[in-house]
């Protein structure tokens, strides 16, 4: 079941959701068979900003009904450190490398592209627009015309695949998602995770470090597979669907709704092959009903 | 090294038996091809069946637990009963299917030159020191709240017992027993709630004695990928999960109270 996604050849359609799988990581508690059974297409590595970043305050997670709120924060090395450390070490994945990357300017997401757009080992690049620009105060993805901006300035810094990885907490995400296309955009991605809060079970404060958090796994499937279709039919560029997919059902379901590609997230976390095995269960949907047409 | 690769891929298991010990319930299963652990490391555990639909629809995510025993194709855990997911496991039925993802995580390292392990638990937190002991033998100072808890103890070998009714035992806190010990040449290796590690860690630091500790936090993944279950170390947050559960006690700022 090869796929191509934005220009880039995938041995399936199913890629990991940023933030949610760590290779770097997993060679260290599974060894080189990660390399070898690499479960994912493609490896989308985790948002890199300029400076490093500690993450927020633990705790950090809340287990929801049917998901999961995260309040991590996205620590990070850095650019330089992402680039030194980390990129030398993702080369040896045996799938493209599509790199995540978020400013609190529109400089400075300009000075990430162009940095990692250059490096060879990086297929594509994922711009995570679900944060505030601070010049502006708005979140840059939550406004057609911030986002429309920010493509404009960072299209012309490189011809790789750029992939706006769009925010659920706006209005009409399918405005964003076209503006995203017109202003240069090769594909979109969703959904990022959905706001949330827990209260701590005795004391009533909030539960999560930074007192809000995202909401993932299946607690949101319905609104991702609603939100993923309605941007499929808004845009003519590729969208990579995700949220709460457990199966190749759920899969099946986000690539009916509009999607050239899935992304699994909190789902590995209790299965860290469960790309794999969800790209098996997708192909024998596929043959099942090629099957059924045939009859 | 104190850490053993994990097949990367989450294995079916068999539940064998669910007993009690004291307070805490033991788990026994089949780990089917899993190779032998580390002291201290640990494993995501999950039941393959009705694993979820609990209060608040909970158990979702599998949990960390340490081992108990291990012996080739077998694991033993004990449980405490603390939430959704403890009690699931503590209900589950021989030929029950278990998830098992594991061994995970950095285990305890052999004592430095000269010292002699001195083993130090408190409450469930005894169960790593359980295969630690085996390996590598030295006494264990064990603290529980009272006696029902603190039948646990028969667990282990060399055990001064200690609780907080005084119902067997040292009536008294863990700590108290482990301050008269750190004139001798020793490295302590200690798990249990958090006040406690947090007593230890001072207590050994201030000392200049060497303390491995193993910590617990809230985890969704096991295996570094979702960044959740980090602690303040002098380097800024680690993942408890990867580059712990054992930390040297004077690389951490503080041991986190929940
Ligand atoms: C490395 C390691 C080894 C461990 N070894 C053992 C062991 O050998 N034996 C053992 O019994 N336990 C062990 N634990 C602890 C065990 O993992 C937890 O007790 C278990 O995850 C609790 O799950 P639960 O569903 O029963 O309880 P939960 O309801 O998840 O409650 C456990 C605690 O989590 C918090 N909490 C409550 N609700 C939520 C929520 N919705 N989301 C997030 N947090 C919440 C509270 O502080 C609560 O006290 C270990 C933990 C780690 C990290
Ligand atoms: C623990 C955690 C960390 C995440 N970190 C990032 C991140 O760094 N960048 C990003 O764009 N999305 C991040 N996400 C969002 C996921 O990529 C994904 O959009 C979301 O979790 C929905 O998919 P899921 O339900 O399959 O998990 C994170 C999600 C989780 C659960
Ligand atoms: S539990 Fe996910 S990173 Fe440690």
């Amino acid at each position: 079941m090869s796929t191509e996604l934005c220009g880039l050849e995938l041995e399936h359609p199913i890629v990991n959701a940023s933030g949610t799988f760590d290779a770097i990581a997993a060679l260290r508690t599974f060894g080189d068979e990660v390399l070898e059974r690499f479960p994912f297409a493609a490896f989308v590595s985790k948002t890199i900003t300029l400076k490093p970043r500690q993450g927020n305050p633990p705790p950090r997670l809340w287990e929801t009904a049917g998901g999961l709120i995260n309040s991590i924060g996205l620590p990070n090395k850095g650019l330089a450190g992402y680039l030194e450390h980390d990129l030398p070490v993702l080369a040896r994945l045996p799938v493209p490398l599509i790199v995540n990357v978020m400013g609190f300017t529109r400089e400075e997401v300009a000075t990430l592209v162009a940095a990692v757009a250059e490096r060879d080992e990086v297929a594509g690049l994922e711009l995570n627009v679900s944060c505030p620009n601070v010049e502006s105060g708005l979140i840059m993805g939550a406004d057609p015309r911030e986002t429309a901006a920010l493509v404009h300035r960072v299209r012309p810094l490189t011809a790789k695949p750029l992939i706006v990885k769009l925010t659920p907490n706006a209005t009409d995400p399918a405005a964003v998602a076209h503006a995203a296309q017109e202003a240069g955009a090769d594909g979109v991605s969703l959904v990022n995770t959905l706001r949330g809060m827990a209260l701590h079970p005795r004391t009533g404060a909030p539960w999560l470090g930074a007192r809000t958090g995202g909401v993932s796994g299946p607690a949101i499937r319905a609104i991702a597979l609603a939100q993923v279709a309605q941007v499929a039919e808004r845009v003519s560029v590729p969208v990579v669907g995700m949220g709460g997919v457990e199966t190749g059902a759920h899969a099946h379901a986000l690539l009916r709704a509009g999607a050239a590609a899935v992304a699994v997230g909190t789902e590995t976390f209790r299965d860290p092959r469960a790309g794999a095995r969800i790209a098996a269960e997708l192909a024998d949907i596929g043959r099942d009903r090629r099957v059924s047409a045939r009859l | 090294m104190n850490r053993t690769l994990a097949p990367f891929d989450r294995r079916r298991g068999e539940v064998e038996q669910v007993d009690r010990v004291g307070a805490y319930l033991r788990l026994l299963c089949s780990d089917p091809g899993g190779p032998a652990p580390r002291p201290g490391q640990f494993y995501m555990l999950a039941l393959a069946a009705e694993w979820g639909g609990g209060a608040d629809e909970r158990p979702y995510l599998p949990r960390a637990f340490s081992y108990l025993r291990h012996e080739p194709g077998r694991l033993e855990f004990l449980l405490e009963d603390v939430g959704p997911g403890t009690h699931r496991l503590g209900a589950a039925r021989p030929g029950e299917g278990i998830w098992l993802l594991g061994p995970l995580g950095a285990g305890f390292a052999a004592p430095r030159e000269g010292r002699a392990p001195l083993l130090v638990g408190g409450g469930i937190g005894i169960v790593p020191l359980a295969p630690l002991q085996a390996d590598m033998p030295g006494p264990a100072l064990l603290g529980f709240r009272d006696a029902a808890h603190a039948a646990a103890g028969e667990l282990m070998a060399d055990v001064t017992l200690c609780t907080d009714d005084g119902s067997a035992g040292h009536h008294g806190l863990v700590t108290e027993l482990l301050a008269a010990r750190l004139d001798e040449p020793v490295e302590v290796y200690a798990c249990g709630p958090p006040a406690m590690l947090e007593a230890v860690r001072l207590m050994t630091t201030q000392r200049g004695v060497p303390a491995q500790l193993a910590l617990e936090s809230g985890m969704a993944c096991g295996f570094g990928a979702c960044f959740g279950c980090v602690v303040p170390t002098r380097d800024g947050y680690v993942r408890v999960c990867v580059d712990g559960p054992v930390l040297e006690a004077s690389d951490l700022e503080a041991v986190p109270a929940h």
